[in-house]
């Protein structure tokens, strides 16, 4: 049996990768003329340092081993990135990620739980990462196993009533197994989150609900791996890394741009993405 | 007169109360059996297992959405979680969370709604559960009980924890008649139970007009129709088998449910008699609207869902073949 994480920690290595899945998504989105790249390009370094960073632990080639870690896509938007980061892990054959968004493939435009190995859950429908996770994590519990759950929220996603109901009783039933990350790009569907519906003072509102909060920058590798391995040493309450990011991050254009969240770029604006990204 | 009176069938406990006493049953027997409650397990009657086995049982709170999501990821886990409430308030203020995390997902989770139906009462239209099946029937994979006597109560609680897949049951506040021996009633998932014999017209009723509908028949009988009742205590998947020999047998069809008619179970049962062997049928269920607060049995009459009404119909539909 072998732990199919790669294990490596430099810098320089999940850059790299990190470069590698912001082409795939932006290869894959484009061929399938939909999907969510912005949503997917601000979360990369989060999944990229949870996956082959030496955080998640778990193994591809069983993904069903009992004391996996679990990770929970609450974001189910960021699909495109999430089976990407799971076909690198070695969950499924990469050839499958060019079906994106079409009739009778598994990878769906947004993850349903048992259409590929390594799906956790279902998602689509926002807020429910966190109650999903808080099963697992009292799962993991009654069954006297050791793993940790993490849970990838969107910050827009917060919005929904269920997170906060989830806050609750996660604290409330002591889920220090428990992690949430928010990929805090400050926009939503339809414009600035601060303008649409605001959330500070956000890491107020978690710490208020009994969690213990971090704040990182969602893009430094460095920055990402210190407050997963803070969040591993606190105990009787659930910790959330509320990783500060950029909604389209790695495209200027898209950057600029918040329209590009429910859109894929077109063949000849992906042309000028590549040569950004220095896509191979 | 009292429901059952009239067909001879014996008074029994609330149905709430035996789905209590059959949850422990099945915690005690099965220990990957957990329970979840939104704060009401001295309503829905899991108090029981609450006191029994406290570390198989979470009150979740008045949270229904985080209540079947938490249910959902401990049923990943290899539990098998009855999440519990009253019937309105989980399909209503869950229902995302049934479709996602359950539904589509195809976890094996149950869901009970206690309480479904007008007869809570007096506690009025917003506590009534009038929507739930068609809302439940709206999610494809789920199968969905409605159980019409205490027998059939516990004996569905021990069949759902056995099927794989999502499994709603829907409870009811109120005591129904006993229909079957409470320790020899045949229970099987997706096959109905022939509960009286006859061939002049049929009565197909689910929960407490399973009862309602003996009593038709026992007035019926007095006026030389013999009418066929049917307990068809699973609506998904429905005995198609059972409603087509009706059709064909009996030529008249009646169907009774205690929920609106719209999206409820006689519309189902109407398009597999009209695509299989059509006769005329009538419908009995709550027309479209929602009710006054009141005594139970003024409310079925008002209404036009009590054993008296199923007469009238059942007359209607002989006199249309």
């Amino acid at each position: 049996m072998t732990i199919s994480t790669l294990q490596v920690n430099d810098r320089q290595r999940l850059n790299e990768l990190a470069n590698k899945f912001r082409c795939t998504v932006l290869d894959i989105t484009t061929h399938a003329g939909s999907g969510h790249p912005s949503s997917s390009f601000s979360s990369v370094e989060i999944l990229t340092v949870l996956y082959f960073g030496g955080v998640l632990r778990y193994r591809a080639d069983e993904p069903d081993w009992p004391n996996r870690d679990r990770f929970i896509l609450s974001k189910g938007h960021a699909a495109p990135l999430f089976y990407t980061v799971l076909a690198e892990a070695g969950y499924f054959d990469k050839q499958l990620l060019g079906t994106l968004r079409t009739i009778g493939s598994p990878v769906e435009g947004h993850p349903v739980q048992g259409k590929l190995p390594g799906i956790e859950n279902t998602s689509g429908s926002l807020g429910k990462g966190i109650s999903v996770g808080i099963g697992h994590a009292l799962g993991a519990r009654m069954n006297d196993l050791g793993y940790r759950v993490y849970v990838l929220l969107g910050d827009g996603e917060c919005e929904e009533g269920q997170i906060w109901e989830g806050a609750m009783a996660a604290a409330h039933f002591k889920n220090d197994n428990l992690v949430a990350i928010v990929d805090y790009n400050k926009y939503q569907e339809t414009g600035p989150i601060s303008r649409e519906m605001a959330l500070e003072p956000f890491a107020d509102k978690w710490r208020s609900f009994g969690w213990y909060a971090i704040e990182a920058d969602g893009h430094d590798v460095d920055e990402l791996s210190q407050a997963f391995r803070d969040a591993g040493n606190v105990k009787g309450k659930p910790s959330v890394i509320i990783a500060h990011t950029v909604k389209g991050k790695g495209v200027s254009f898209v950057e600029a741009d918040f329209t590009y969240h429910g859109r894929a770029l077109t063949e000849d604006e992906a042309v000028g993405a590549r040569e950004e990204l220095e896509c191979r | 007169m009292s429901l059952g009176e009239r067909a001879g069938l014996k008074p029994a406990k609330r149905m709430r109360e035996v789905f209590g006493d059959a949850m422990l049953d099945l915690v005690e027997s099965n220990p990957k059996i957990v329970v979840l409650d939104g704060d009401l397990s001295n309503t829905t009657k899991t108090l029981a297992v609450r006191e029994a086995f406290p570390e198989r049982f979470y009150n979740i709170g008045l949270a229904e959405s985080n209540m079947v999501s938490i249910g959902a990821g401990l049923a990943d886990c290899g539990f098998l979680p009855f999440i519990t409430s009253m019937s309105s308030f989980l399909l209503c203020n869950a229902y995302d969370q049934l479709r996602l995390n359950i539904a589509i997902s195809s976890v094996n989770a149950k869901v009970v709604g206690s309480h479904g139906g007008i007869t809570l009462g007096k506690d009025g239209a917003t506590a009534m559960a009038i929507e739930d099946l068609a809302l439940v029937g709206g999610l494809p994979t789920f199968t969905i009980l409605v159980p019409g006597d205490p027998a059939s109560m516990h004996a569905a609680v021990k069949a759902m924890a056995e099927w794989d897949g999502p499994v709603y049951l829907r409870s009811s506040r109120v005591a129904m008649p006993h229909i079957y021996p409470m320790d020899a009633c045949p229970f099987e998932i997706g096959k109905a139970n022939l509960v009286r014999e006859g061939g002049d017209v049929t009565i197909i009723g689910c929960g407490m007009m399973v009862a309602a509908g003996l009593d038709a028949a026992a007035v019926l009988a007095e006026e030389g129709i013999e009418a066929r009742v049917l307990d068809m205590h699973t609506l998904r998947p429905m005995d198609v088998d059972a409603i087509v020999a009706a059709a064909q047998d009996t030529g008249a069809i009646v169907t009774a449910e205690e929920h609106l008619l719209h999206g409820g179970f006689g519309s189902n049962i109407a398009r597999i008699v009209a695509e299989n062997h059509p006769v005329p049928m009538r419908f009995i269920g709550l027309a479209d609207t929602y009710t006054d607060s009141g005594d139970p049995d003024l409310l079925l009459a008002k209404y036009g869902m009590s054993a008296d009404d199923i007469v009238v119909a059942a007359r209607e539909a002989v006199a249309a073949k």
